[in-house]
């Protein structure tokens, strides 16, 4: 569906200095610094899959996402998406593809949100049947019927994201770029909104890529993982690998009877300790966690425990450790 | 031609947008109903002092005045969203154009339109039909298509001037308020007949920028100033269609540079 194929592109970026008398000398002779955005890229995505695109702030996401949706020009490298080089031939590739900019709006301010619908079918040419289908299936499955008459303006952050996506969609594309869709949003619509895009994936075979920077999209979503840091493909998989390459450490929580003394448990990390609860890190490829637990209870009259593995967010943070971004 | 229908589409959309802020929309159609008119007081007067200048009478040059003011107004309504274009490519906005499977030139076009300039557009109508009134003018079919195309012509040269400078936004990001210089300046200058000016100006005025082609020269057909060549000077205003082809031009080499470096 996607093929990426050592894609490059750099920008050149005025160099900024200080002081009146460099900024005096810039105005004449600017000074450029290359940016190297994207570094020898290369994935494929199959259809129907759920891509989350993560990394940090200035890692090139967008720059890439651009490259994907058509508006940017790769320097080296060839990208095909269903067929189709996206830069060239912009006007006819488009028209089989949904961007989502989370932090811009796409729908006319003043106006009902269902006038910019109707100016999205003339825009994107669909055909009247197509439209009312789709129209009413959006409708329906992102709740939107008691808003259509509302100025966007007046909506909530909630409510226009759900529009926004609603909007990307009405021509039917078989890919969506999402360009994080949940930023700024409560838990509910939050919610709404990764319940939606699974059952577009489901029914419909959508193909997404979704950048975030929220771990809890990337868990309840994508299957899949690329991570791209200062430009190069750091990680390509899905979050199972993931698991296990950071995922034998568990973490271990107990509640006690008051304990004076900090507890010294073979095998086990001690994280916290206080008088009522301590908390271990253990490592399952080497101690069984019913071990130490017998081991705890000998020592202590124990109350609770829990056990969890490490947090999405946490192998992420430990992924950018290891490379240094 | 699906392209034309989706600019009314627009039209009507930020029409409606538009309506949304009444007051506001006809305290300003009022506004740019007078604005104008304090230039054309002020060329009625100067006309009240000398009687005539330098063999052109009053109404003469008030209906080339109407003819370049009408032009300037429509073409601020209709090519107000390259005028405004900086605001548009500094948001960002322009990325979303590209996503949609449309010429960028008709999505530019369409994402503003300036309804409060129909009230400048009154006014020089106004001073037009005044002055058409007031000239003997054997009036024929030739006289009033040429008439017509002085007009739409005319807005041709301003909306290219205004595509033009619209595209060095690209490079710049910021607007350029030397855009101001070749659309106010040009409208201002050419509000008066170009042979009182020194000759550079006129080659100017003629051949780069062709505001005499749609204004001066066929009006001297117009008002039988000229003998033969009648075809030619009906003609004449066609300039104004050709300098908006390489403003296109430009344009697109714009856009390609912006797909090439984002910025």
């Amino acid at each position: 569906m996607i093929e990426l194929q050592g894609i490059s592109k750099s920008f050149k970026v005025a160099k900024r200095s200080s002081g009146i008398g460099q900024a005096f000398k810039a105005l004449f002779a600017r000074e450029h610094t290359t940016v190297h955005a994207l570094q020898e890229i290369s994935f494929s995505i199959g259809e129907g899959e759920i891509v989350g695109y993560i990394g940090p702030n200035g890692a090139g996401k967008s720059t890439s996402i651009k490259v994907m949706s058509g508006i940017l020009v790769p320097d080296e490298g060839s990208c095909s998406v269903m067929g189709y080089t996206p830069w060239k031939d912009r006007t006819a590739y488009v028209k089989n593809i949904g961007v989502v900019f989370g932090q811009r709006s796409q729908l006319w301010w003043d106006v009902p949100v269902l006038d910019s619908f109707e100016l999205l079918k003339d825009i994107y040419r669909i055909p009247d049947a197509e439209y009312r289908g789709n129209l009413s299936m959006l409708t329906e499955t992102l709740d939107l019927e008691p808003i259509l008459k509302v100025p966007v303006r007046q909506l909530s952050l909630g409510q226009r994201m759900r529009c926004e996506i609603a909007a990307s969609l009405l021509h039917g594309p078989r890919i969506l770029f999402l360009d994080e869709p949940t930023i700024g949003l409560d838990a509910v619509s939050k919610l709404a909104v990764r319940r939606f895009i699974r059952t577009l994936n489901e029914e419909k075979g959508v193909t997404v890529i979704l950048t975030t920077h929220d771990m809890s999209d990337i868990e309840a979503l994508a299957e899949r993982i690329l991570m791209i840091g200062k430009g190069t493909l750091l990680y390509d998989g899905t979050i199972g690998e993931l698991r296990n390459r950071f995922g034998t450490e568990r973490k271990i929580t107990v509640d006690y009877e008051t304990c004076d003394r900090p507890l010294e448990i073979e095998g086990a990390k001690t994280l916290s300790w206080s008088p009522e609860r301590a908390v271990f890190s253990v490592d399952t490829g080497q101690y069984r966690i019913a071990d130490l637990i017998s081991r705890l209870s000998g020592q202590i009259e124990l109350l609770d425990v829990s056990v969890e593995a490490k947090p999405v967010e946490e192998m992420i943070v430990e992924l950018y450790r290891e490379h240094r971004i | 031609m699906s392209g034309v229908r989706l600019y009314f589409k627009y039209l009507s959309m930020l029409f409606r947008s538009q309506m949304q802020y009444r007051a506001s929309f006809l305290l300003l159609t009022f506004g740019q109903f007078f604005i104008p008119f304090a230039v054309f007081a002020s060329l009625y007067f100067m006309f009240e002092r000398f009687g005539q200048l330098r063999g052109w009478s009053f109404f003469e040059v008030a209906l080339i005045f109407g003819v370049i003011h009408m032009a300037f107004s429509i073409a601020e309504c209709f090519a107000r969203g390259f005028d405004m274009f900086s605001s548009l490519v500094g948001a960002g906005e322009f990325d979303r154009l590209l996503v949609r499977p449309r010429s960028t030139v008709v999505q530019v076009l369409g994402s503003q339109f300036e309804f409060t300039r129909f009230g400048r557009l009154l006014q020089s109508a106004i001073v037009l039909v005044w002055a058409l009134a007031k000239l003997p003018v054997d009036w024929n079919v030739a006289k009033g298509i040429t008439l017509a195309l002085m007009i739409a012509c005319g807005v041709f040269i301003f909306a290219g001037i205004f595509i033009l400078f619209a595209t060095l936004c690209f490079w710049t990001v910021q607007g350029l308020e030397v855009a101001n210089i070749f659309t106010d300046g040009g409208r201002e200058m050419a509000q008066y007949p170009l042979d009182i000016y020194k000759r550079w100006v006129t080659v100017f005025f003629t051949f780069v920028i062709p505001f005499g082609c749609i204004n001066y020269l066929p009006m001297l057909y117009i008002l039988d100033r000229v003998e033969g060549r009648d075809l030619a000077y009906m003609a004449m205003p066609l300039a104004g269609a050709v300098f908006l082809v390489p403003c296109v031009l430009v344009w697109q080499i714009g856009v390609r540079h912006y797909r090439s470096t984002g910025s």
